[in-house]
């Protein structure tokens, strides 16, 4: 009944796709002991779908962008369908807003999860990869993979389907949940909570390096939560504007060593978005479980330890999961989905919070409500400037070390900030001129 | 008494070849004996991988490829004693691929009895197309492969 199989000494190459969610690589030249970074880049497709949403109505722009990562498409929807919203005068309000709050949740489970346990936790371990340390963890990895998916299955519920989810639209929502499913998801929550509180507690165990840098923190930010889809861009250096400024405050530079996009702070430089600027300028939003965890990790209001993210994303998930059940405790299925609307011409702009950092999405809409020009900042992207800044630190101590040791910590310091790039084990292609 | 057969199929539809998977199962719809559950996965989540084969003895698991062969050319992988090939990617538009997922349950322990991975090489990945001619072509030789692999369950 079965064929032998043969194939297992087939050479295999990996190429772009099978890594899809993008690719690093770092050049780095010494000289007399002095490191400088010759080229820093980070693949990023977001550029490319700028080009593609021209010319498309405003409707697509969830749709395609949903596509662009398939760890976040929450995020990209939500920047874009918010961005779109604020031309047309449309807001959400009620449940069709905490339905928002809801599936950014699973998302932000899901992510978050996926990175502190099977990306980010073997880095500390020292091990190559998730499956390596799996064997010899297997409970912690067990409870991971359960919680990861009850991430899963708020994304499956609200967003209609989990990879790219269909169901967010322009105005609310194609089709919403009835409270009962909502509420089937109770138990595996309560579960979720009690699991998260763990994961907080396990990884503030872990070794930390002592760093601490002088980071401008740049998160979205709401006067009562903390914050997913709506509020101001507030950095713990003075910026206080409405995301609508995006383009005042930042800026998009092309940098000679790096091949795409880095955006700065107009006045200053780099800045960081991520869990640890949400955290250190919204702490006091956090529900009271989640704030309760970080204290008995250790973790004061702020962290400016960059490889304590890992801990903070614990405790990010433990506030989704208290947000998830209040939310669905509070649920009143909306008699009608959507709200309805005139489309118009104008430049509307969104602001949210991937789990990776915030995401900015600019759109300029013709009369008939086609795309007359599109901007898309990505969180690593808008990180980038404050990864190399971590680079040259982790180069200048460690530059003595061996190759690989040296790319080891080359990558660690990088998944610090969940860039789309870390999905592969050695997603860093470090390319070093010892002279 | 035969134990539980499970087939799974993992791809995104939208993502052109990757939806390879899921099309390989609509073919099986019907055909395969009333022991043989069929599964179709948009994404290869480890824990929605374990979940699927859950108290099953035998599974089949296929999805696309990402190899540098032919596009359309099948392969068969013995998963249930010896590791997937290293290096081996089944393509995913998802974070983990679904040999990830695969190795990750032999390190947990939670491999089912007897686990056999088909690979169909993709050529195109496109957002929001189909499957490409030359993958199209191997859906009924792939079909063909996986319900002698069930026959008798």
């Amino acid at each position: 009944m079965s064929t032998p199989s043969k194939p297992e000494t087939r050479a295999i190459s990996v190429d772009y796709l099978a890594r899809v969610e993008g690719e690093g690589n770092l050049k780095v030249r010494v000289r007399d002991g002095k490191v400088e970074i010759a080229e820093f880049g980070i693949f990023e497709p977001p550029r490319f779908y700028e080009a593609f949403l021209r010319g498309r109505r405003f409707g697509d722009a969830p749709d395609i962008t949903a596509r662009i990562c398939g760890i976040c498409p929450i995020a990209y929807q939500m920047s874009s369908v918010h961005a779109m919203e604020s031309i047309f005068g449309v807001k959400m309000e009620g449940a069709l807003r905490e339905l928002r709050r809801l599936i950014y949740c699973g998302e932000w489970i899901e992510s978050h999860v996926l990175h502190a346990f099977l990306l980010h936790l073997p880095d500390f371990l020292g091990y190559q990869s998730a499956i390596h340390m799996a064997a010899d963890h297997r409970e912690a990895v067990e409870k991971a993979l359960r919680l990861k998916k009850i991430g899963n299955d708020i994304v499956n519920l609200v967003g209609g389907r989990e990879i790219h989810p269909i169901n967010v639209k322009v105005g609310g929502w194609y089709k919403v949940p009835t409270k009962r499913q909502l509420e089937e998801m109770v138990p595996n929550l309560e579960w979720a909570l009690e699991a998260a509180e763990w994961a907080v507690q396990l990884t503030a165990g872990l070794p930390f390096p002592d760093v601490e840098q002088d980071y401008e923190y740049v998160s979205v930010c709401h006067p009562d939560e903390y914050p997913f889809n709506e509020g101001r861009l507030v950095s713990n250096k003075g910026i206080d504007v409405p995301a609508s400024e995006w383009n005042q405050v930042f800026e998009e530079v092309h940098v000679a060593r790096s091949n795409a996009l880095q955006s700065k702070v107009r006045e200053r430089g780099s800045y960081h978005v991520g869990p640890n600027a949400r955290y250190s300028l919204n702490f006091e939003k956090l529900h009271p479980r989640a704030q309760r965890a970080a204290a008995a990790a250790g973790l004061g209001k702020t962290c400016f330890n960059p490889f304590k993210s890992i801990v903070v994303r614990c405790v990010e998930t433990v506030h989704a999961v208290e947000e998830a059940l209040r939310l669905i405790d509070v649920y009143r299925q909306p008699p009608r989905p959507a709200v309805s609307f005139t489309v118009k011409a104008g430049e509307g702009h969104g602001a949210t919070e991937a789990p990776r950092g915030m995401l900015y999405h600019r759109y300029r809409l013709d009369d008939e409500g086609y795309i007359l020009d599109a901007q898309i900042c990505p969180p690593t992207a808008q990180s980038q400037m404050s990864i190399e800044d971590d680079l040259r630190r982790v180069l200048e101590q460690y530059i003595d070390l061996p190759d690989d040791e040296l790319q080891w910590k080359l990558e660690h310091a990088v998944r610090n900030y969940d860039p789309c790039i870390s999905c592969a084990t050695h997603f860093l292609k470090v390319e070093i001129d010892r002279g | 008494m035969g134990e539980a057969v499970v087939v799974i199929g993992v791809g995104n539809p939208d993502r052109g070849d990757d939806g390879v998977g899921p099309e390989v199962l609509a073919r099986l719809e019907g055909c395969v004996p009333d022991r043989v559950r069929l599964v179709r996965l948009a994404g290869a989540d480890p824990a929605g991988i374990i979940d699927a084969w859950e108290g099953a003895g035998r599974v089949v698991l296929v999805d696309a490829m990402v190899s540098g062969v032919a596009p359309g050319t099948i392969s068969r992988f013995d998963a249930s004693d010896t590791p997937l090939p290293a290096g081996l990617r089944l393509a995913s538009t998802h974070v983990l691929g679904a040999e990830t997922a695969v190795e990750m349950a032999r390190a947990l322990g939670r491999l089912p009895g007897r686990l056999v991975v088909y690979g169909v090489e993709g050529g195109a990945f496109t957002v929001g197309e189909g499957l490409s001619p030359a993958v199209a072509a191997a859906l009924p030789l792939a079909a063909e492969r996986i319900l002698e692999e069930v026959a008798g369950a």
